[in-house]
């Protein structure tokens, strides 16, 4: 008896499975396609970048620091965007610098997404004492100066790449908890939800099966609008001497460099900030446009 | 009601005292305070002396309890450079992170309301597009980068404006308009889609049957009502604004808290880093807290929508 009502059942979600995957193929076709282009270019920079960078990014050459770009007198297509102070290649260093960003935004999503999904759904589904606590937690995280934070925890701990990823954690973690909860009361109270306690099941079956896969959208869009928000924020930390330390080439750092030059080399700062706004502007119009696909109610805000 | 607003000091006291505990640890975790200033060929008697007037010979809780009852009455500890006092120095620091911060309001507030108002008014037009764009941009840039664009584009090719220090009214200029440029992309969307809504009301509809000319119509009685979600939104930015400081100042080399914070980090001087920490992070909630309470006395149905 259970075999032949579970049959049907089984094959049913294979389909809506595979629906998925199509409309999701479907639904990039119709992605706005600059952002789509951009975001992709970046990805393969951050992917390929030693192959793609035509210097490595942390050669030093004293010999030709300051070539300016390949437009000006006296620069040439060797170093197209110029070099810096110490004659690093300024283009192969903003490729690298993809790499340093994206994989440090991916990590920090990764687990402060994660978290902040977990808490967020015990948050929202669970109620009663569990909210209040997991509440409490987010509104005092949510107020904290991060910036002025970030700096307290560099200056005790020393800088790194990791120690970015653990300060921004908790912060993206507090928004996911916020919006996951929101979403997760919501779908309580709706009929289906009811139903499956009625027929007894289990409470991590409901949360799982149930209103984990409700909420999977808000989740990738918030994703994608966090990873743009890291950038900058990272990017900032990086500026002010407490994020990725030096000689990485983190596209931060790139233009806190060059800042003692700006009288007389203006690309050492110019073209690192300039593939911050682009790639910001990229992911931002990206996650726009994916929250309004995935969710038309929210087109308003 | 009372309730509500009792929830939300206590969310107020939760979020200050969070601020000072992760503040101590990381204070307690950045090295012993002692090794700091006492001199190498110090005796192990004398540092043990030293430790025991400090109290650092006091479990956790109770050296965070001095340290909290001095919060309490202003006590934030001396800098270890400076020999002064923190809250001194942040006292002497603040008039200039304050006025910087009023600059980049009514820089930001003089460009989006016009923008939000129109953009609204003239919705699909070339207008509402051009605010898009700039709310997009103003969303999307690196606030340090831009910065430094408009100090070699105002400073160094125009040669127009001061691009360090805090001197005349010329120096606010670039700094006041970093600091606002960035707050622009949520004001003109709020004050697009608050204007949207109150056009749409009974009354605005009445002031047109009336006779009244659209010019009145529009930022007489229709922007007064839709300015109070822009207001509360703009004092949370107060907030976000000393956060910012950090940056602005440090590009700007102006003498706010900021850069007294940023100087610290620099010359490990941790009461200093910590004093600016809490302070912020207190005001921040402060403001918070008075908005929340200011909007569910004007729009009691909101204590029943947060909870």
């Amino acid at each position: 008896m259970a075999q032949t009502t579970d049959q049907p059942l089984l094959v049913a979600e294979a389909l809506s499975w595979q629906r998925r995957l199509l409309s999701i193929g479907e639904g990039l076709r119709r992605a706005p396609l600059i952002p789509t282009i951009g975001i992709g270019l970046i990805i393969i920079c951050a992917l390929f970048a030693p192959w793609i960078a035509p210097f490595e990014p942390t050669k030093n050459n004293l010999m030709i620091n300051f070539v300016p770009p390949a437009w000006h007198e006296g620069g040439s297509w060797t170093h197209a965007l110029g070099t810096d102070k110490l004659g690093r290649d300024i283009l192969s260093r903003i490729i690298h610098g993809t790499r340093v960003s994206l994989s440090l935004s991916i990590a920090v999503i990764f687990l402060g997404g994660t978290a902040g999904t977990i808490f967020g759904l015990a948050s929202g589904f669970l109620g009663g004492k569990t909210d209040a606590v997991v509440q409490r937690g987010v509104e005092a995280i949510l107020a904290l100066p991060l910036i002025l934070v970030a700096l307290v925890f560099m200056s005790a701990f020393g800088t790194s790449f990791t120690n970015v990823i653990f300060i921004l954690s908790p912060f993206v973690a507090a928004r996911f908890a916020r919006m996951v909860r929101g979403e997760a009361l919501s779908i309580r109270e709706l009929d289906y939800v009811a139903l499956a306690r009625v027929v007894g099941s289990p409470t991590h079956r409901i949360v799982l099966k149930h209103i984990l896969p409700n909420v999977f959208n808000t989740v990738v869009v918030l994703s994608t609008l966090e990873v743009g928000h890291l950038i900058l924020v990272e990017s900032s930390l990086s500026f002010l001497g407490v994020g990725i330390p030096p000689p990485r080439p983190a596209w931060g750092l790139m233009v806190a460099d060059g800042r003692d030059f700006i009288q007389s080399h203006y690309w050492l700062t110019l073209f690192p900030g300039f593939a911050i706004l682009v790639s910001v502007m990229c992911l931002n119009l990206f996650g726009d446009w994916l929250r309004d696909t995935l969710d038309p109610r929210r087109r308003q805000l | 009601m009372l309730g509500y607003i009792a929830g939300r000091i206590l969310q107020g006291a939760i979020n200050i005292i969070f601020i000072t505990v992760l503040v101590f640890i990381l204070a307690r975790a950045s090295g012993d305070p002692v090794e700091s200033f006492v001199p190498d060929e110090a005796s192990e008697a004398t540092i043990q002396l030293i430790r025991e007037r400090l109290g650092l010979n006091e479990p956790l809780h109770v050296q965070y309890w001095i340290f909290f009852k001095g919060l309490l009455v202003g006590d934030l500890g001396d800098s270890k450079i400076l020999k002064e006092p923190v809250t001194k120095l942040l006292v002497e620091r603040l008039p200039a992170t304050f006025s910087l911060a009023a600059t980049a309001m009514a820089i930001a507030m003089g460009m989006a309301l016009p923008l939000g108002v129109l953009s609204a008014v003239y919705r699909d037009t070339w207008i509402d597009r051009v605010a898009k764009i700039v709310a997009f941009l103003g969303q999307s840039s690196p606030q340090f980068w831009i910065a430094i664009m408009l100090m070699i584009l105002f400073g160094v090719v125009l040669g127009l404006l001061p691009v360090a220090g805090r001197s005349g009214p010329s120096s606010y200029v670039l700094p006041g308009f970093t600091m606002g440029w960035f707050v622009i992309a949520g004001l003109v969307r709020l004050t697009r889609s608050s204007m949207l809504d109150v056009l749409d009301s009974d009354y605005i509809t009445m002031a047109r049957g009336k006779g009244l000319p659209e010019r009145t119509v529009i930022w007489k009685h229709a922007l007064r009502n839709a300015m109070i979600p822009v207001l509360t939104y703009s004092s949370l930015i107060l907030g976000g604004f000393m956060n910012g400081s950090v940056i602005v100042e440090a590009v700007f080399a102006w003498p706010g808290i900021g850069r007294l914070a940023l100087d610290a980090v620099q010359s490990r001087d941790f009461p200093v880093v910590q004093g600016v920490v809490i302070m912020v992070g207190a005001f921040f909630v402060v403001i918070n807290l008075l908005v929340d309470v200011a909007y569910a006395i004007v729009n009691p149905r909101i204590k029943y929508s947060t909870n």
